[in-house]
């Protein structure tokens, strides 16, 4: 209804070859920002969709959903053959993601999305301040936790830039769990990854260095993303040639990330996710107050 | 296997579970991949307008116009080669890839006797299976 009216313009001067072309040219740049920052790199391609080419909201939203799964799945093959993943952690979470991303799709029919976008928006925002200020060395002490002993949640990776194996301790594991309700919840409502808040969850809270979450966090978004995925298939909003482009363009983008993470720094990944926060939620926020 | 005997289940078994996991995933979008590309030249190779026309791309981009949106659908399009039937069965193998990867890590949890990760597992994939029926009430 109020999207597109000023928006159209690029649809008149494309042919539906040039438009393949374009949309699978921005999936790649999205699928590679999103394997890099643990993003399902849905949150890119739904605004670049919408707003730079004019796309209907649940066409764009059908296709997001499919390349956050292409994602999740092209980067996670190369995470998990890294040992970055911590599949123990990844398998616990899911609980909560999967539980949460069907309370978000019955949600979804009830909540006027304006406040969908607003909450989200002071959300993302304050997850990268906060993200910015609290910056966990890696080895520094964290409190003990039972629940992470029995479930034999401590692991530990390569790290390539410090050239050593890192031993990490998982902590605040119900917590956790309850974040990545929250996080499934969001999912489900907007049809995005969210894999913003799993890594933040995991980082702040469970305390696992930022590479360990990044990858754990890639690793869970397909499976959250994939029940919205089924509902948006069934409803017939995910439009084939659409679709295609955005999920070709966001694996073959995603590979690339998942080649490129372990070069970075941690410190040079943490700044890039706090822009790109901060970007998402001013995003989110303008939308949920312009309706 | 040796896992009876080894009730702190060791690297190796992580690495088998990574190993096993990591296969399915690239071999899932692989295929997809492929099957999607093929599909969309198909899309073009039958509507040659799609190449020069300017006035196709909004008929393509307006929602409610007929997608394949059941399974019986896309197989009867992809018997008869519709492109875009057989980009929607890529895009469903696609779907399909993370919920295999939970079946099999329930596999590789019950070899290796790990009964708390076996029923953690067990629950995530009821409750794919669950929010999958929900998906076909609303349709």
């Amino acid at each position: 209804m109020r999207f597109g009216y000023s928006r159209r313009r690029m649809l008149h001067h494309l042919t539906p070859l040039g438009f393949v072309l374009l949309t699978f040219g921005i999936s790649l740049v999205a699928g590679l920002v999103g394997a890099l920052l643990g993003l399902g790199g849905g949150i890119i391609v739904v605004p670049a969709l919408t707003l730079l080419m004019g796309i209907n909201i649940r066409l764009a939203v059908g296709a997001s959903i499919v390349s956050v799964i292409a994602t999740s799945s092209g980067a996670a093959a190369a995470y998990v053959r890294e040992h970055m993943t911590n599949l123990r952690v990844a398998m616990f979470l899911e609980i909560g993601t999967t539980t949460g991303a069907i309370t978000g799709a019955f949600l979804a029919g009830l909540i006027d999305p304006r406040w969908l976008f607003i909450v989200f928006g002071i959300m993302m925002g304050y997850s990268a301040l906060e993200m910015f200020r609290n910056r966990h060395e890696i080895g520094a002490p964290v409190p003990p936790d039972r629940l992470a002993d029995k479930l034999r949640l401590h692991g530990s990776y390569y790290d390539q830039v410090m050239r050593q194996q890192i031993d990490y301790r998982v902590t605040h594991t119900t917590l956790g769990l309850v974040l990545m309700y929250v996080a499934g919840c969001v999912s489900g409502l907007l049809g995005i990854g969210s894999g913003a808040l799993k890594v933040t969850s995991m980082d702040l809270a469970m305390r696992l260095p930022i590479k360990v979450s990044t990858a754990t966090s890639n690793f869970m978004i397909g499976v959250t993303a994939a029940a919205s995925a089924g509902v948006y298939f069934v409803r017939g909003e995910i439009a084939p040639l659409i679709a295609a482009p955005v999920a070709a363009g966001v694996l073959i983008g995603a590979t690339g990330g998942a080649l490129l993470l372990p070069r970075l720094r941690n410190r040079s990944i943490r700044i890039a996710f706090v822009i790109v926060l901060l970007w998402i939620s001013a995003q989110m926020l303008w939308r949920g107050v312009r309706g | 296997m040796t896992s009876q005997s080894l009730p702190d289940a060791g690297p190796d078994h992580v690495r088998k579970v990574e190993l096993v996991i990591s296969t399915l995933l690239r071999a899932g979008v692989i295929t997809s991949l492929a099957i999607v590309v093929v599909g969309l030249v198909l899309s073009f190779v039958h509507h040659p307008a799609y190449l020069s026309s300017h006035s196709q791309l909004k008929q393509i981009t307006t929602p409610g116009r007929f997608v394949p949106h059941s399974i019986g659908e896309v197989v009867s399009g992809v018997v008869q080669l519709k492109g875009e039937a057989i980009i929607a069965l890529g895009l469903l193998l696609l779907i399909a890839t993370p919920v295999l990867r939970v079946a099999v890590s329930i596999v590789v949890f019950l070899i290796e006797r790990d009964w708390i990760f076996v029923a953690l597992t067990g629950f995530v994939l009821a409750m794919l299976i669950f929010s999958f029926f929900l998906g076909r009430v609303d349709g």
